[in-house]
């Protein structure tokens, strides 16, 4: 199998703080894969490189054979990379219809041949025009009853359902979730994950997301990278990462406390 | 036309055109200047909607008013329409330069700039003998598509101007509504998230810019035509400051308000200065601090408001 999206070498310092050391990854179509790691690690930033938020100082990114490394977020989300947010960025004072056709219209846009072509009828990837393929998002994402409310009204679990609806509109190649289930109650977390994985699976997405909750990562990632320091320190299925000594140390946090104050002083 | 906005533009228009051979002289210029000066509210709205305010709208008005005026002087070209067209012409250009460096300022600071540039032009003009320094000089247009012009105009300027203000307010509310002008208020919500669907905010936001500097020299360049005299006053910020007042007045809720304000506006000029010669100003203050308290949306949204509730 041949990687959709592979990271070479990727570092980045934030003064003396080494946010990236080295990271490589190659991540195989049609997978899912959760991001797992203290505050701190690098995944964020790791997200951040990839959608050209962030110029990594060394490496490379390369997404279907084609380097984006330091393109601009825009370039890259009309690649077929697109991203949500852990706080969801959405238009506060538009409803949540207007919020999705907002969308439309810019990959309506960008569909155009050449600067004075004319706008497609229908939106690539829906082939329905512009207000049913927005509708259809809303069913999909169960926010039909929200459709005309303003967005900075809602509460925040559909906030984050919205704000991942939003990124289904350029009809993504490979999806980053950035902690899709934060902020989120616990009975919640698991309907969320659900729904997106659904409207993902349907269209074939590859997907990358960044999580906390352990439980969620064990469900839904079919690969897991654990990061700490900058680096990966552990890459495989979630049974295997999730069971690693180091991961339980770093990432986790389960070490047994006298064996935490045994390691402090050795 | 299925549209409430553009049919009701359409009959204002109507009205306009047909009331318009009986009105008095007073009033005729009363209106006309009016729609001159709701031209640059029209594009002050869709800075606004963009999250901008600028406080230089002034530059475009007055660049607009001197285009017209120097064409007619200099080149001896003296059709009103022309004249206009050659103001909307000179505003675009100007925009479409200075817009490199404004669509990255957001905020006072954007509206600082503008207000800068703005005096930079006032600036230039008051030292410029070949354009009358601070008296300004006359402009007067003497035919209007090849047609004779009677005196100054008069009720031909003002068909010129409502066509005008109303098939500008028309395209606006299509801009507005279409793919690239719906950006405008996800452009104030969230820049950010703009940039990550795929779009670019500075190249929307360069292009509401110069379009309300197309709108600002249109309506410069009515009022050149309507007044018959332009000065560097236009371009002085208590100008644009009065275009912001009356944008805040009408509310952004239709491309109707900024041309409906406006006409009020002028209207509580005039007779605040009539009534009260030495504290007019003092009038203006109190009608914007009720506006503030009581419709902090404009006017506008007293009809928006009525129409919901029917």
């Amino acid at each position: 199998m041949t990687a959709i999206l592979e990271a070479k070498g990727l570092s980045k310092n934030f003064g003396a703080v080494t946010a990236a050391a080295g990271i490589s990854a190659g991540i195989e179509r049609d997978t899912v894969t959760g991001l797992i790691g203290t505050n701190g690690a690098g995944k964020t930033t790791f997200v951040n490189m990839i959608t050209g938020h962030l110029k990594p100082d060394a490496g490379t990114i390369v997404f279907e054979g084609r380097e984006i490394t330091a393109m601009l977020p825009r370039r890259i989300t009309r690649l077929g990379i697109c991203r949500s947010f852990q706080i969801p960025q959405l238009y506060d004072s538009l409803t949540v219809f207007q919020n999705l056709m907002v969308g439309m219209s810019i990959v309506l846009r960008n569909a155009r041949g050449g600067m004075f072509s004319r706008v497609p009828s229908t939106v690539p990837g829906f082939g329905l025009p512009a207000p049913d393929a927005a509708a259809a998002l809303l069913a999909q994402f169960d926010l039909v009853r929200f459709r005309d409310r303003p967005a900075g009204e809602l509460p925040e679990g559909i906030r984050k359902l919205l704000d991942i609806a939003m990124t289904m509109a350029a009809k993504p190649k490979v999806l980053l979730l950035d902690e899709p289930t934060s902020g989120v109650s616990a009975e919640e977390k698991f309907a969320i994950m659900d729904m997106v994985m659904e409207a993902v699976r349907a269209q074939g997405v590859t997907v990358l997301f960044v999580e906390h909750d352990m439980d969620i990562v064990a469900r839904y990632a079919g690969r897991v990278l654990a990061f700490f320091d900058g680096r990966i320190i552990s890459d495989g299925p979630p049974d295997v990462v999730l069971a690693d000594a180091e991961v339980r140390k770093y990432v986790i946090g389960e070490a047994a406390p006298d064996r935490g104050k045994a390691a402090a002083h050795a | 036309m299925r549209d409430v906005t553009i049919r009701s533009l359409a009959v204002a228009l109507a009205l306009v055109l047909a009331a318009g051979p009986w009105l008095p002289q007073w009033a005729l210029s009363l209106l006309t200047i009016s729609l001159g000066k709701g031209l640059v509210v029209l594009g002050l709205l869709l800075l606004m909607r963009t999250g901008l305010v600028s406080f230089g709208q002034g530059l475009y008005y007055c660049l607009g008013a001197y285009a017209a005026g120097v064409l007619a002087q200099w080149t001896g070209l003296y059709d009103a329409v022309a004249m206009l067209v050659f103001s909307a012409i000179v505003s675009v250009l100007v925009a479409s330069v200075l817009g490199l460096l404004l669509a990255s300022y957001r905020g006072i600071f954007f509206a600082m700039l503008s207000l800068a540039f703005s005096m930079i032009l006032y600036g230039l003009l008051i030292k410029m003998p070949a354009f009358g320094s601070s008296d300004g000089f006359n402009v007067v247009a003497r035919t209007m598509l090849g047609i004779e012009l009677a005196g100054k105009g008069g009720y031909a300027v003002l068909a010129l101007a409502a066509v005008s203000a109303c098939a500008a307010a028309m395209a606006l509310h299509r801009y507005l509504g279409s793919h690239l002008g719906s950006l405008a208020p996800a452009i104030r919500d969230n820049e950010l998230r703009v940039e990550y669907m795929g779009a670019s905010v500075r190249g929307a936001v360069h292009l509401n810019y110069a379009i309300a500097a197309l709108l600002a020299g249109m309506g410069g360049g009515v009022t050149a035509l309507s007044v018959g005299h332009i000065d560097p006053e236009m371009a002085y910020w208590t100008t644009s400051g009065e275009f912001v007042f009356v944008a805040i007045l009408s509310g952004t809720g239709s491309v109707a308000a900024p041309l409906a304000g406006s006409i009020l506006f002028e209207w509580l000029r005039s007779y605040a200065y009539q009534y009260s010669p030495n504290t007019w100003q003092m009038v203006l203050g109190a009608a914007m601090l009720l506006i503030i308290m009581f419709l902090p949306a404009g006017l506008w949204s007293v009809l928006a408001r009525r129409n919901k509730g029917a």
